[in-house]
């Protein structure tokens, strides 16, 4: 394909491939971001290919690999379209049926159909699986899309909103577009992009840049490496839209080396946008150029900061400085630079497309617009949603994500990542949106939402974050570095049954040192889990404090296992898989923990069988004494199976 | 690794210095540790001081100064994991090999390290080995992908 040199020529590309694509041709699409090919979609993939030389079909049916489709819980998924059977949980061994029955007889695979837990019965269409009906995919559209195809993404619609940008508007216009429709920073710290843009367009210096963060290292956050993944073009154009606005003519995306899909995937797209002459010296005739490169992080979570980023792409140690100067102003080797994280950029298409109008008629008065969340932890349907902002946390849990497995109680949701909060039970009905949840003493963050049920316990919920923190701080500024040492400290020794009283005060000022006196927001922000964790869940810190006891059963050095001898019925199951040697029994005797020599790794409890039930986890008072050995024969048969 | 692939590294970065840590990351993935003599080499040929890049290996968590084993075992210490068990996950793993995380075992079988997230959240708790992944873990299984590994 030759450079396309101006918006007519682009238009007429875009109307001959859709001129060769026939939307009744069935068309057989499998994800295959990162997390489906841990639950094997790459196997499935191959599978699919052979088949397709099998049974001679390969000009009768398209095959696409697209990027991830948000259900993770039940990847690999197979989707056929025109229409719009959604496969779950595909194997290599399901693909001959697949191909006989679905495509060549138009029937359905029933057992490989989504059951809905709620009514028992099968769903055979992806729009009707309540996971994806209750969700508003604007920007999360993977499903559609080769991400290593143009000729998909034109398919689509893509960059119309850039052609527009380049011949019909002036860089002030958009700016004012992007102003108008309120779009908020979806990286953590929620400023207004169009803000943000027209500080660094007036900012004097020249050249000045333009960046996209995808250093995501939230843990339980994957949204922005499932849009660098499955839709690399999307984040382009709108990094174009924002170059082409504040005047840069160089970008770098940022990309932690732990993506590797992602740079590949990024490096495939830019190659051929620049073949295309949608990257380079005068895209598409406007005399616009804009050139990209790929800097990959090398591993350290504080370089998601700006500023910290910006030292990293220079070649030097990632830590973060003083702002003001704000990089808008002093950025990349001290010209004016614009950060945004990748949901922010791939956003901006949307609003250029359907207009601000459109954009702000969806989400709350100050946060507007839609948000991808990674829904994960305890949770039946793990995975990526985009929702409406405003959308309530109940909402999200229960009818996106499909409530609590095993029957367990909801008892909190910690969102906006390590620097973010947990919220209790009692504001499940909370509207989701930047003010809302800072309101309610989290944040929205960069999206990560970890459900935890009754087994959390929420004290070492706080010391993980805390450690997390205190781990990744890089060091420079006392009250993080140091500051967080003690708080994990006294924390770690809550949970191992050293807590005494005082250390909440302590705690508490602690934190009130790091949120004043830190440099950057990692600190700033640091002491979050433990605020909100001890504002909702005072009792649990009470417990682990002045009874030694972890109420969620959870803290190692807290509880003692135990063996009912009402229930044991002598399997010797546990005894088998004990590391420690530490049960002591036989068939027919009633099995006994030694507490000496038990070392709590709890395989006991995972492995005595459900219909026994017979291990039990005891904290904050004495365990039993154990049965007199004239009691421990069981004489009586059991007359359960 | 010889000192004419570490050039050709350079080379394809322009040899600037704001390159640094790209080279450096390149040569890790090849190298998979990064002995004294290639730092003095790097840092000679991008005029960088050494100090400065002895600093950024040790601060970016993708470097090691020391070899690694033949398996390289990542636990996943992601919230999403951490709230599913994790921990007794690396209890396990420390328990079947000895080391701790950082450590590699003198045999240079295996290598431990704890990762933050490796985004497959529905597959908590998750290990992986060699690129890998193993999800879903229990304790007595983890000892079993343990074992199995040569």
């Amino acid at each position: 394909m030759p450079k396309i040199n101006s918006s007519v020529e682009l238009e007429e590309f875009r109307k001959e491939i859709l001129s060769k694509r026939d939307p009744k041709k069935p068309c057989l699409t499998l994800c295959s971001g990162t997390a489906c090919h841990a639950t094997g979609s790459k196997e499935v993939a191959l599978a699919i290919e052979k088949e397709f030389e099998k049974q001679k079909l390969t000009k009768a049916v398209d095959f696409r690999r697209t990027g991830c489709h948000g259900f993770c819980e039940k990847g690999p998924i197979i989707i056929i379209y025109p229409e719009n059977i959604c496969y779950l949980q595909v194997t290599p061994e399901d693909i001959p049926d697949i191909f006989s029955q679905t495509l060549k007889e138009k029937k359905v695979v029933d057992r490989l159909l989504y059951v809905d837990p709620a009514t028992g019965k099968k769903i055979t269409y992806e729009s009707d699986i309540p996971f994806y009906k209750n969700q508003e995919r604007l920007v999360f559209t993977n499903q559609k899309i080769d991400p290593a195809s143009v000729e998909d993404y034109l398919a689509i619609g893509g960059f119309q909103a850039l052609v527009n940008v380049l011949f019909e508007m002036t860089p002030e216009e958009v700016i004012e577009e992007v102003k108008e429709a309120r779009l908020r920073g979806r990286g953590g710290g929620g400023f207004p992009a169009g803000i943000k843009w027209e500080f660094t367009r007036e900012a004097p210096g020249e050249p000045k840049y333009v960046v996209v963060n995808c250093d995501e290292g939230d843990p339980g956050a994957y949204m922005d490496r499932s849009l660098m993944e499955g839709n690399p073009f999307g984040v382009l154009e709108g990094l174009l839209i924002g170059a082409y606005a504040i005047g840069a003519h160089e970008g770098y995306f940022y990309v932690r080396q732990e993506y590797p899909l992602a740079l590949k995937n990024l490096g495939i797209a830019i190659g051929h946008a620049e073949e295309y002459g949608l990257l380079g010296k005068n895209i598409l005739g406007s005399g616009f150029d804009f050139n990209v490169k790929v800097h990959r992080g090398a591993g350290a979570f504080v370089c998601g900061e700006e500023t910290a980023l910006l030292r990293s792409l220079e070649g030097k140690v990632g830590e973060p400085r003083p702002r003001p100067p704000y990089p808008a102003v002093k950025g990349l080797w001290d010209k004016p630079t614009n950060i945004n994280n990748v949901e922010t950029w791939a956003n901006v298409p949307l609003i250029i497309n359907k207009g601000a109008n459109i954009f702000t008629s969806i989400g709350t008065e100050g946060s507007k617009g839609t948000k991808i969340f990674s829904l994960v932890g305890k949770i039946n349907n793990t995975g990526l949603v985009e929702v409406p902002i405003g959308i309530t946390l109940r909402d999200i849990i229960y009818k996106i994500g499909g409530g609590i497995p095993g029957g367990k109680k909801f008892k909190a949701v910690q969102t906006g990542g390590p620097s973010g909060g947990c919220i209790p039970g009692e504001l499940l009905d909370l509207e989701v949106g930047f003010d809302e949840l800072t309101r309610a003493g989290s944040m929205m963050g960069s999206g990560g939402m970890i459900v935890m049920d009754e087994d959390t316990c929420m004290v070492d919920v706080a010391r993980y974050f805390i450690n997390f923190l205190s781990d990744e701080s890089c060091g420079k500024c006392v009250p993080c570095r140091e500051g967080l040492r003690q708080m994990d400290k006294v924390l770690t020794n809550m949970t191992e049954g050293r807590g005494k009283e005082g250390d909440i005060e302590l705690l508490e000022v602690l934190s009130e040192t790091a949120v004043e006196a830190s440099l950057c927001a990692l600190g700033s922000t640091a002491p979050n889990p433990f605020r909100s964790t001890f504002r909702y869940f005072r009792d649990e810190y009470e417990a682990h404090i002045r009874e030694k006891k972890c109420p969620a059963l959870s803290c190692k050095e807290l509880i003692s296992y135990y063996i009912d001898p009402e229930k044991c019925r002598a399997c010797l199951i546990c005894l088998k898989n004990c590391p420690a040697d530490a049960i002591d029994g036989g068939k027919k005797m009633i099995h006994i923990i030694d507490q000496e020599k038990c070392t709590n790794c709890g395989n006991c409890f995972e492995v005595c069988p459900a219909k026994f039930d017979a291990v039990k986890i005891i904290s904050g008072e004495p365990v039993p004494s154990p049965v007199p050995e004239e009691k421990r024969m069981i004489i009586k048969k059991s007359k359960e199976k | 690794m010889d000192n004419k692939r570490i050039d050709q590294i350079i080379d394809k970065h322009q040899g600037e210095a704001s390159s640094l840590i790209q080279v450096l990351l390149e040569i890790q993935s090849e190298n998979h540790w990064l002995p004294k003599e290639v730092l003095e080499r790097v840092s000679k040929k991008l005029h960088v001081p050494l100090s400065r890049t002895h600093h950024i290996v040790s601060f970016y968590k993708a470097f090691s100064f020391v070899p690694k084993g033949r398996h390289e075992v990542h636990i996943c210490m992601g919230t999403a994991c951490h709230v599913r068990g994790a921990e007794r996950i690396l209890d396990t793993v420390q328990e079947e090999t000895g080391i701790k995380p950082g450590e590699t075992d003198l045999d240079l079988k295996f290598s431990l390290e704890t990762v933050n997230c490796l985004g497959c959240c529905a597959l908590g708790p998750v290990m992986e080995i060699n690129g890998k992944t193993h999800g879903k873990l229990s304790r007595v299984e983890t000892g079993k992908v343990i074992q199995s590994y040569e």
